[in-house]
């Protein structure tokens, strides 16, 4: 699914990611650890093509088709979606129009036909319930005035209805409350499947209480200087990342 | 994230698309004005003799003005012997919409502006719309005049009605937009060539939607419409304005007075979907819309709308004001400005409340991109008598890059402690997050910048007929789009 090899990046002129090798493989959870400043955003924004992280050398593949060089709208095209860690706000576009837009530009790039009003609607309507948001929800401007809690469920959606292969969730766990974060991560299980594949980005382990990951991963100073399986969560929550500086 | 910037800059390089020059032979006045110039344009409309006296004394009024100063716009002195006051397409006025020049009519088909009155009717599902086409300085043709005539409503240019509705137009003329209100309203009272003319009867609801379409042609050439609305004790008008000119690399001066009137109980909605050609990315040319707009909600309980979306010209200078006489009238202000490249735009509106528990709204959106430079001014006084009156003012701004200007210029005079005014304003940014957020999702970046900017715009999109509505959404979106694709 994902291939990354030898990844380098600089972000603000910095060199922030220093030879990041990590394969993914389609039905796995990933869980990206790590303290401030590790890099893991740096990563997350490497992966979707933000113009201010740069790639200095190394490659991440997406299905085999390579993402680098991409415009950050191709790289979604391929099925690469991430969900941000501080949703920005657009005001007067309604949710429900950013969705369609979202889901037209996807089907017109994979030249699917595109979804009828009604029957998009309706799977937005499903998808919002499941993450318990009300339709006025779907009505409101993008991210305008909604809580904290109600930005991160409101990327989940937009993750439901996008369908990605690969979901990268960079910090969804911050900021919420114990009802949301259970809220959250049911929208996460029932996102994953066989066919696609979740990297979650987050600083502790609480949210892997909700998600169990296949592979937990722990980054410090832009490499991954540790792998394990869920129970090396657990132990850097108890000793902390200082034991493996 | 100077690079993020710089594709937002990138999408901006707009196509405009009314640019062309229609290829037909011309009647020009050559360039220069004085009494003479007056006196000959006055002729050639065939006017009444008391019309070419009020021209002259508005053109000696002029001689002693001076143009304004306080704008936030930046131009060269104007000069105004350099400019050819009167153009015509050359031959006899046509009668019938047979009898115009194949060449015109291909020139609004290509505009996209309906002059057939049979393909109007035919097509069920869209409502039909009256046409005064204006090209240069003079109107052209005028569609569904018998309709109208019908339901008793006048709709001509403005020429004719001098002939056929002097009482009308002696009352009316000037009375708003007095001939000495500005250095721009006083050269128009001089040299105005055509314009529309609308009176609506007595407890009469216009059984269609109104509009001019103003088109630049000549070169060197100003134009000077004049409009004139008059809604009777208890009538409805929605009127529509719209207009476009070739790109040329001059600048073209186009200087308008339009003038509503409303008498008791009558309402007048006017829109406008401004697109003059705004000079190029280099700032080369393109239209100074200097233009005087005022209602005079005269009756009581009476209602003045505006509602404008301004997306063209280098220059704009324009401010819909609504004069609020009659007890409980209602003034209106939606406003859309949009401003790229190296335009200037100093827009806004005056509410004048004189009458008591009168009401005003005003509602301003500008959109700054490019190097351009985009501000609201505004002027809402509560006079002595204006008891229980109310004014509630939004003015938002939003910035797309970081080379733009926008600016607030609110001035609110109260006289009486019982008015209550209400001030909001925001200033916001098309910000690289908004942006990477849409691309992320998959979203093209103009398409995004499309979005959001229609989004920022929907309070006053809201306002407008539903076809133009469709017009205004296109027409940012191509004045935002990139020359890709």
């Amino acid at each position: 699914m994902l291939e990354i090899t030898d990844l380098r990046a600089r972000a603000v002129g910095k060199p922030i990611l220093k030879g990041i090798d990590l394969a993914v493989r389609p039905g796995e959870v990933h869980a990206i650890m790590g303290p401030n400043g590790s890099g893991k955003s740096t990563l997350a924004n490497a992966l979707a093509g933000r113009a201010d992280v740069e790639v200095t050398s190394g490659d991440m593949r997406l299905e085999g088709a390579s993402l680098i060089g991409l415009e950050p709208e191709a790289r979604a095209h391929l099925g690469l979606f991430l969900a941000f860690q501080y949703p920005v706000e657009i005001p007067g576009v309604s949710n429900m129009e950013f969705l369609k837009a979202a889901v037209d530009s996807r089907d017109a790039a994979l030249e699917r036909e595109a979804m009828s009003a009604a029957s998009f609607v309706k799977s937005a309507r499903e998808a919002a319930e499941r993450l318990q948001l009300t339709p006025e929800f779907l009505r409101r401007g993008v991210n305008a005035g909604f809580s904290g809690g109600e930005k991160k469920r409101n990327e989940i959606l937009q993750m439901l209805l996008l369908e990605p292969k690969l979901a990268v969730l960079d910090e969804t766990d911050s900021g919420l409350d114990i009802d949301a974060l259970r809220t959250v991560a049911k929208g996460i299980n029932a996102f994953a499947s066989e066919t696609n594949a979740v990297l979650l980005i987050t600083h502790y382990q609480r949210l892997l209480d909700h998600i169990e990951p296949d592979f937990v991963h722990v980054l410090l100073d832009g490499r991954i200087v540790e792998t394990g399986d869920k129970s090396l969560a657990r132990k850097l929550e108890a000793d902390g990342y200082a034991r493996l500086a | 994230m100077a690079e993020g910037n710089e594709t937002v800059h990138e999408r901006l390089s707009s196509e405009y698309s009314a640019g062309f020059v229609t290829d037909i032979e011309s009647e020009t006045l050559p360039p220069g004005l004085d009494e003479n110039t007056v006196r000959q344009i006055s002729a050639k409309k065939d006017e009444p003799g008391w019309m070419a006296d009020w021209r002259l004394t508005a053109y000696r009024r002029w001689r002693t003005m001076r143009p304004p100063r306080w704008a936030h716009v930046e131009f060269p002195p104007i000069d105004f012997q350099a400019i050819s006051y009167f153009s015509a397409p050359r031959g006899d006025r046509p009668r019938s919409l047979e009898e115009v020049d194949p060449e015109i009519l291909r020139t609004y088909e290509k505009l996209g502006i309906p002059l057939h009155e049979q393909e109007a009717l035919a097509g069920v599902e869209r409502p039909s719309v009256a046409v005064d086409a204006v090209f240069d300085s003079v109107s052209v043709a005028t569609t569904f005049r018998e309709t109208l005539r019908e339901a008793g409503v006048i709709f001509c240019p403005i020429a004719d009605a001098m002939r056929e509705h002097p009482d009308l137009v002696r009352k009316y003329l000037g009375s708003v937009v007095p001939r000495a209100d500005n250095f721009y309203a006083a050269l128009n009272s001089a040299v105005f060539s055509d314009g529309s003319f609308v009176y609506v009867p007595k407890n009469t609801r216009c059984p269609m939607e109104l509009s001019t379409y103003f088109r630049i042609n000549a070169q060197n050439t100003g134009q000077f419409e004049r409009t004139l609305i008059i809604a009777d004790e208890g009538a409805y008008v929605s009127y529509l304005e719209g207009c476009t000119a070739p790109m040329r690399d001059e600048n073209q001066l186009h200087a308008a007075v339009v003038e509503l009137v409303a008498l008791d109980d009558a309402e007048i909605k006017y829109s406008t979907v401004q697109n003059w050609f705004p000079g190029d990315a280099e700032g080369r040319g393109g239209i100074y819309n200097f233009v005087t707009k005022r209602g005079a909600c005269l009756g009581a309980r009476s209602k003045i709308s505006w509602t404008q979306v301004e997306t063209g010209s280098a220059i704009t200078w324009k401010y819909p004001s609504v004069v609020l006489r009659g007890h409980g009238s209602t003034g209106e202000f939606y406003s859309v400005a949009l401003t790229n490249n190296r335009q200037q735009a100093d827009t806004g509106t005056k509410m004048l409340h004189i009458g008591r528990d009168t009401k005003s709204t005003i509602i301003s959106k500008g959109i700054s991109a490019g190097q351009s430079q985009n501000s609201y001014r505004g002027r809402v006084r509560m006079n002595p008598a204006a008891e229980g009156a109310r004014n509630y003012t939004q003015c938002d701004s939003l910035l797309i890059g970081d080379r733009c200007g926008a600016h607030t210029f609110p001035f609110i005079e109260s006289r009486i402690p019982s008015a209550v005014v209400e001030h909001e304003a925001t200033t916001s940014k098309v910000n690289d997050d908004q942006l990477f957020l849409c691309r992320q999702r998959g979203i093209d970046p103009e398409k995004a910048i499309s979005m959001i900017v229609n989004g920022f715009c929907k309070e006053v999109f809201r306002q407008l007929p539903m076809e133009f509505a469709v017009e205004a959404g296109k027409l940012l979106e191509v004045s935002l789009e990139g020359a890709v694709g």
